[in-house]
């Protein structure tokens, strides 16, 4: 290649960088599009989603034997990470995303769950929508699934060890939750894109720069809505509550006293 | 506070949330963010391609927002299913012990 076409390629790249800070109406969504991470990559979020899938179906398996009567509650909060996704709200920065919704099912019945619960939605998405896909799944359960729902979870448990009010635990836990899902595709995209000047860092840091900002107020709404529904369970399905592991903090085997529905 | 009035006062900050933007951003597009994406990535490194297709796509945006609808409302529809249920069964309990 010569010098010249090296320089052109260079400015090329600046100008595009340089549109993407400027102009923040190019805003990444959660969900990476079908056949948009090479081979490699796809094979590795693959095959890094499976141990936790498969600890996710015997955490439900789990909670749904010991407790059969908490089914309910366990397709409500998969519903809830449902309706969530659906929704696409515009954000501050002239672009809509999506919350996850998975911050409530990691704090009710831990982050393995949902890893379960969230593939489903996801390839719901995929099939039907063609919105993420098959091929990149793997990426995109590791993110929504995975980092989500254990961020959420570390920050609850965090929060309430600290002594924390209960709505602000909520609160954090399922903000951060989701925001976290989003650094974590920034991450996979920049290790996948690597910028031509800067690497992977600098691709890293150019699409978080540029999330942050959208995904903060859909964090904040993703957090509040979780709270909203935790208020009215807590008027409501105080004894289902009292019997979940995740939530009182004690061992699932622990707890004898069942809940009579 | 009633349990109502706090939920309808955090509803209310959701909605402002999801307002306000509308407003500071007037003049933007507030497309969907993953065809950007895939813009952005073929222009980050213009040899890519996409090496798998979806296997189907809503024909039309149209399809596409029935079926986002749809999705919405399965899930907001077992949600409040839930919600109503466990309300009930707590109003039946606290009849039972009064």
């Amino acid at each position: 290649m010569s010098l010249r076409k090296i320089k052109h390629i260079g400015l090329l790249i600046a100008y595009v960088m340089s549109i993407y800070i400027f102009i923040p109406d190019n805003v990444y969504a959660m969900h990476i599009m079908e056949g948009f991470l090479p081979f490699n990559w796809a094979a590795f979020w693959w095959i890094a989603m499976i141990p936790f899938v498969i600890a996710g179906v015997r955490s439900i398996k789990q909670t749904v034997t010991l407790y059969p009567n908490l089914k309910m509650l366990l397709g409500m909060a998969g519903a809830f990470a449902f309706v969530l996704s659906a929704l696409k709200i515009p954000s501050v920065t002239g672009s809509c995303s999506h919350p996850t919704g998975v911050g409530l099912g990691a704090i009710l019945f831990g982050p393995a769950a949902m890893t379960v619960l969230g593939m489903i939605v996801l390839i719901f998405q995929a099939l039907l929508l063609a919105h993420g896909g098959i091929t990149t799944l793997g990426a995109n359960t590791f993110s929504m699934g995975i980092v989500g729902p254990f961020v959420t979870y570390g920050v609850y448990k965090g929060l309430k060890k600290l002594g924390a009010p209960q709505w602000l635990s909520i609160f954090m836990a399922a903000s951060l939750g989701n925001l976290m899902t989003y650094v974590t595709t920034s991450i996979q995209l920049g290790l996948a894109f690597p910028a031509a000047s800067g690497g992977v860092s600098a691709a890293i840091l150019k699409f978080m720069g540029i999330f942050a900002v959208t995904q903060i107020p859909l964090a904040i709404s993703e957090g509040l809505l979780t709270v909203m529904v935790f208020n009215i369970l807590t008027v409501y399905s105080q004894r289902e509550l009292q019997v979940l592991t995740a939530f009182t903090g004690k061992a699932i085997t622990s707890i004898k006293r069942g809940v009579k529905a | 506070m009633k349990l109502f009035t706090k939920n309808m006062i955090i509803l209310g900050f959701v909605v402002l949330l999801a307002v306000l933007p509308l407003y500071i951003a007037r003049d933007a597009e507030f497309g969907g963010a993953d065809g950007q994406a895939s813009e952005a990535i073929m222009e980050l490194n213009a040899d890519y391609t996409p090496w798998f297709e979806s296997f189907w796509e809503p024909p039309s945006g149209e399809i596409e927002s029935l079926l986002f609808a749809l999705q919405a409302a399965i899930g907001s529809g077992f949600v409040f299913y839930y919600l109503g249920y466990s309300k009930g069964k707590h109003a039946v309990n606290k009849s039972d012990q009064a």
